[in-house]
């Protein structure tokens, strides 16, 4: 089973991941990162690898782990 | 695979290498607005180089505009051109040194404003370059200004009440007129507003090198990019935008190949 790392303090929160990931497994945190902006984390188990999140992300701040 | 350190501290890059992350991009972070596609096309550009394995002869020519310290991030030889000159300096270093693979990589104001003289002539001498074209409708490092690309009722900072095709006339569509040139060679329009068209962007990027590599000729490859911050939206708004709008007044796909 695929694993999503994020770099939450890469991330600007642009959200493009939420709204390319097909099974909407990577949501947005509630804390704050370093930039003061709400990153996202990877929520659930069911990720299939797809690596559409990775692809999307601007800031290479997702890793997918298979 | 060498483990990538951060060129700023020496150390192991504390998450590993990104994903799809390459030798030639280095492990630090853009200054690129959140949502800017920017940051996607220069790691497309350098999966590429990897891909083709010619990290070691690339030599890129990078714009003014936002991706002006893009040498900041890429790990090969990149040289800095005068505003929209970048077509006239990478015809020089392929001329002088005609085993290198030169590429620029120009935004719309660069290229198809300040820069229209430069790119029609590369092409029209069949200069065997390779174009990465990142258009995004406005002129983002001065503040979004209009651009010869933006779309028709368009708010920018100068059109305050959108772009009016009886006083600031049509959007250009570089591609199209660069394709009647007989020395351009391979021109492709792609986007990167959603994973699959990253997907499409990459391979088409992967061609445009292939192309040089081969000695057939000019190519280019115009990329819609998406400006959240000077199109006044959220980054999943613009990407939106490129989809409903922007893609259908610029349609995506070969424009010639040869």
């Amino acid at each position: 089973m695929a694993k999503i790392k994020v770099n939450k303090s890469r991330c600007k929160g642009c959200y493009l991941c939420v709204v390319n990931c097909p099974n909407g497994l990577i949501k947005i945190d509630k804390d704050l990162n370093i930039k003061g902006i709400k990153a996202v984390y990877y929520s659930g188990t069911r990720c299939t690898g797809c690596g559409m999140c990775a692809l999307i992300c601007p800031d290479g701040a997702i890793k997918v782990i298979k | 695979m060498k483990k990538l350190r951060n060129r700023q501290t020496g150390k192991p890059a504390n998450n590993g290498p990104a994903p799809l992350c390459s030798h030639s991009l280095r492990d630090v972070e853009n200054h690129y607005c959140a949502g800017c596609g920017h940051g996607i096309i220069h790691r497309l550009v350098c999966e590429a180089i990897d891909e083709l394995s010619i990290r070691e002869r690339v030599i890129g020519v990078a714009p003014v505009g936002c991706a002006v310290i893009a040498y900041d991030y890429w790990d090969f030889d990149v040289t800095e051109a005068a505003h929209g000159r970048t077509p006239a300096v990478a015809t020089g270093i392929k001329r002088v040194r005609p085993n290198n693979i030169v590429f620029t990589y120009q935004g719309d104001g660069d290229l198809a404003a300040i820069g229209t003289a430069e790119i029609i002539h590369a092409a029209n001498r069949g200069e065997n370059i390779t174009v990465v074209f990142v258009n995004n409708g406005v002129y983002g490092m001065t503040g979004g200004q209009m651009a010869p690309t933006t779309l028709a009722g368009q708010k920018t900072a100068t059109t305050i009440h959108g772009r009016s095709l009886r006083r600031e006339g049509y959007p250009l569509k570089i591609l199209e007129m660069l394709s009647v040139l007989p020395g351009t060679k391979y021109a492709e329009r792609v986007a990167v507003n959603s994973a699959h068209e990253v997907l499409r962007a990459k391979r088409a990027i992967l061609k445009a090198f292939k192309m040089q590599m081969e000695g057939k000729g000019f190519s280019i490859v115009e990329v819609l990019s998406m400006c959240p911050t000077y199109w006044g939206m959220t980054p999943i708004q613009a990407a939106d935008r490129i989809k409903n709008e922007v893609a259908t007044f610029y349609p995506l796909g070969v424009i010639k190949s040869c």
